[in-house]
Order: structure tokens, then sequence, then C-alpha cells
């Protein structure tokens, strides 16, 4: 069996209307990631130890916990609750959930890397603590992580596949819809796979690009 | 209308599930191992055309996701004649896929010895190839234990998508005590307590692992 690059170039449109979903799905929960790892990041560090041992707790079972059965948990469990979302909300809260674990740990080590004086400087300086953290610790803490946060961006970008599961029109989605239609494997699973290698190579390119930056103060 | 079955009661099914999920994490991590070790020591090779094609093997693998490359496997291997198993799918995707991470970790164990290692074994007269595999390697595997530790989660994590192509893992049985019970919510949240009763003493055996290790370099550095 040959590839056959005019089906190839025939399906590209089909494929790249799904590739704008996976896109906005990837954008979506990484978002949503960002504001929910900052949440759990702070729960350590609060001062009441119930909000610690609940944030390390979340986060040592969603870390250890595979992506795809969160997702049909989600997907099929939460209408039982009576919680509806549409697929597409589902997904991102899923993929959002699920990496804001991952971006905790990282916010955290962040954190971690602000020496000790600058919040007692703060303290001194007469700065509540939400100040402190806002104006503080947060502004140092974060652009150094940016390459890190980049690396999984383009993890979560490669994690969408799963997405197809709970019936998000994405882009593998759209590739098994081709081969439902003409029964020809090689062609669509190809062009996604380089539709994959192309997006996550440039991207990891930019990225390396700002860690040297970020690394050459 | 008497009440339905109860999810625990299909509980062997699940573990029967998840003994199949072992055995593939068993059988991929045995691939991607392998496989990480060549190519891990193909991208610090002194021949070009190795590191030249180990750093591909890597960008490609890494840029794809497992999905597709399990995807493709199991789809495109039999149009090309190719008979393939679900299962020798499953260990040889994944392990493809995680090989290129493993790489990666050996890559960084090699280059993390200390170059003044390598001087001294060619002080001593040691040919390069013995340098490396008496002095370097024995030094690299220390560091890369804890790395290859979190990757072997990451894989056991990965192995509900063989769900995907038919393989009867934990994550398929969930499915299939779903269609006997008609209890999604449940036999998910039942699935997901499984598979982190799997990963968490795994996961905390490599912490406890990294702490010791860095507390034995910490003394290896101490002058005395």
């Amino acid at each position: 069996m040959t590839f056959d690059t005019h089906l190839a170039v025939q399906i590209l449109p089909l494929l790249l209307r799904g590739l704008v979903v996976t896109i906005e799905a990837t954008l979506g929960g990484f978002v949503f990631a960002l504001v929910g790892g900052l949440v759990l990041m702070l729960g350590y560090r609060a001062r009441s130890s119930l909000a610690g041992a609940a944030s390390r707790g979340v986060v040592e079972f969603l870390r250890n916990t595979p992506l795809l059965v969160q997702l049909y948990f989600l997907f099929y469990g939460l209408p039982l609750l009576g919680i509806r979302f549409s697929a597409m909300i589902t997904g991102v809260l899923g993929l959002g959930i699920y990496y804001s674990a991952y971006i905790a740990e990282v916010y955290r080590g962040g954190v971690d890397a602000v020496p000790h004086g600058q919040w007692e400087a703060a303290q001194v300086l007469r700065f509540s603590r939400a100040q402190t953290w806002r104006r503080i610790i947060l502004p140092q803490a974060v652009p150094p992580l940016i390459p890190v946060l980049g690396n999984y961006l383009i993890g979560m970008f490669k994690e969408t596949p799963l997405l197809a599961m709970i019936t998000i029109p994405e882009l593998l989605s759209a590739a098994r819809q081709v081969t439902g239609m003409t029964y020809r494997y090689t062609e669509p699973y190809t062009m996604v796979a380089l539709i994959f290698v192309t997006i996550s190579y440039s991207t990891s390119l930019i990225f390396r690009r700002l860690e040297r930056k970020v690394a050459t103060p | 209308m008497t009440s339905s079955p109860t999810v625990l009661s299909f509980l062997p099914v699940l573990l029967r599930g998840a003994a199949v999920t072992l055995e593939v994490t068993a059988a991929s991590a045995f691939v991607a191992f392998v496989l990480a070790t060549l190519v891990g020591i193909a991208r610090v090779s002194r021949v070009q055309t190795l590191r030249v094609a180990a750093t591909a093997y890597v960008e490609i693998l890494r840029g794809t996701s497992a999905l597709i490359q399990l995807y493709y496997l199991f789809f495109i291997l039999p149009v090309l004649g190719i008979d393939i198993t679900p299962m020798e799918a499953a260990a040889l995707g994944l392990g493809l896929t995680f090989s290129a991470y493993g790489a990666e970790i050996v890559r960084a164990g090699i280059l993390g010895v200390d170059p003044a290692q390598w001087d001294a074994a060619r002080a001593l007269g040691m040919p390069h190839n013995l340098a490396f595999r008496r002095i370097i390697v024995p030094q690299a595997f220390a560091t890369m234990l804890a790395p290859f530790g979190n990757l072997l989660v990451e894989l056991l994590k990965s192995t509900s998508l063989v769900s995907l192509i038919t393989l009867t893992d934990l994550t398929f049985s969930g499915a299939q005590v779903i269609t006997s019970t008609g209890k999604p919510g449940q036999t998910w949240a039942a699935v997901l307590l499984l598979y982190f009763l799997m990963c968490f003493p795994l996961a905390q055996a490599v912490r406890r692992l990294e702490k010791r290790f860095t507390l034995y370099r910490g003394l290896a550095r101490r002058p005395a």
C-alpha cells in the first residue's frame, strides 16, 4: 500500500478544522491549569494545615491517576450529579484540572527559589500576606518558570487526542472520521502525526530560545 | 425492578484488568529501557551520523502523542501486511514513545558525570570505551534511577491508552463493568482508585530513592 498524496492534500482542510478545536482546548486548559496550579500552590503554603493537607492530597491523586480515566469520570460521572457541561467544557476542565497538579509543583519550585529575606523584608515593611504574595513573591517567582511552563503547554497539546474519546471533534476525531469514510489509515494518521511534530517541535524551539534569555540576565 | 448489581461485586473483573495493566507496563518498560539506553548513548556519540539520527528519533517521538503512535502501529502495520497482536502493538508503541523520554535521561546522566572523570581515566591509560563502561556508566546510572522511576509512573498511567486498541486492561475492564452495572460514576471512581493504589506507592518509592541519593551525593562532594 502506498501513500496517496492526493488524498492527503484533500483531507487537509478537514484536519485543520480539527486542529483549531485542538488548539482551543489546549489554550483553554492551559489557562485553567495556570490558575488552578496557583490555587493548589497557595494551598500548600497556607497557614492552615487543613488547606495544606487537602492541596497535597488533591495533587497526589491527580498525578497518580491517568488523564483518560479522569476524563471519563468527568464526562460520564458529573451528569449523574446533575452537573451538565458540553463535551468541550468538560474536556477543557479535565485537561486543566490534571495539569494544575503538575503546574502547582512548578510554582512551588519557583517560590522556594525566592530568597527568604524577601518575606522578612515584606514583613518589616508591614505588607499584608496577600500583598506580599502579589507584589513581592509571585513577580519574582513566576518569570523564570516560563520555559518550564512552556514544556507543560506542549505536553498538554500532545494529550489532546484523548479528547476524541469524549466526543470532542478535535484533530484525531477528524482523522478517525476520514478513516471511517475512506477506509484509508495511512494518510490521515500520518498527516496527524506530521501536524503534531511540526507544531510541538517549533513551539519547543521558541521556548528553548526564551530559556536562554531567562538564563542569562 | 430488582436492584442492579453493585460495582464492588465486579471487583474481580477490575483486578484482572489491573493485572493486564501491570503486564503492559512491564513489557513496554522493557522495550523503552533497551531503546532508551541505545539511543541515549548514540545522542552523545563521537560519530556525527549517530548523533543526528538519535536526535531525529527523540524529536519525532516526543513530538507526536502516545495515542497517535499506538494507532499508527495498530492500524497501519496490518495494512502493510505485518501482523501484530494488540499486546505487541501496545508494548512497542508505548515502548517507543517512552524510549524517547528515557533517551534524554540517559543523555543527561552521561553528560552529568564530571568531565574530570574522563581525564583521570585517560591519565590512567584507559581506552575511551573502557573508560565509558567502567568509569562513566556506573556513575551516570546512579543519577538516572530516580528520573527513570518517575518515567515509570508516567508509563503506568499511559497504559490506560491501550484500552483504545482493544486490550482488556484496567480502563477497558471499567467500561465492561459499566455495561453490566450501569453505574459509570462509581465505576470510574473505583478505576481511578485502583490506578492510584498502583502508582502512588511507586511514586513514593522513587521519592525515597531520590532523597537517599541526594544525601549520598552530598556526602561524596564534601571535601575530606
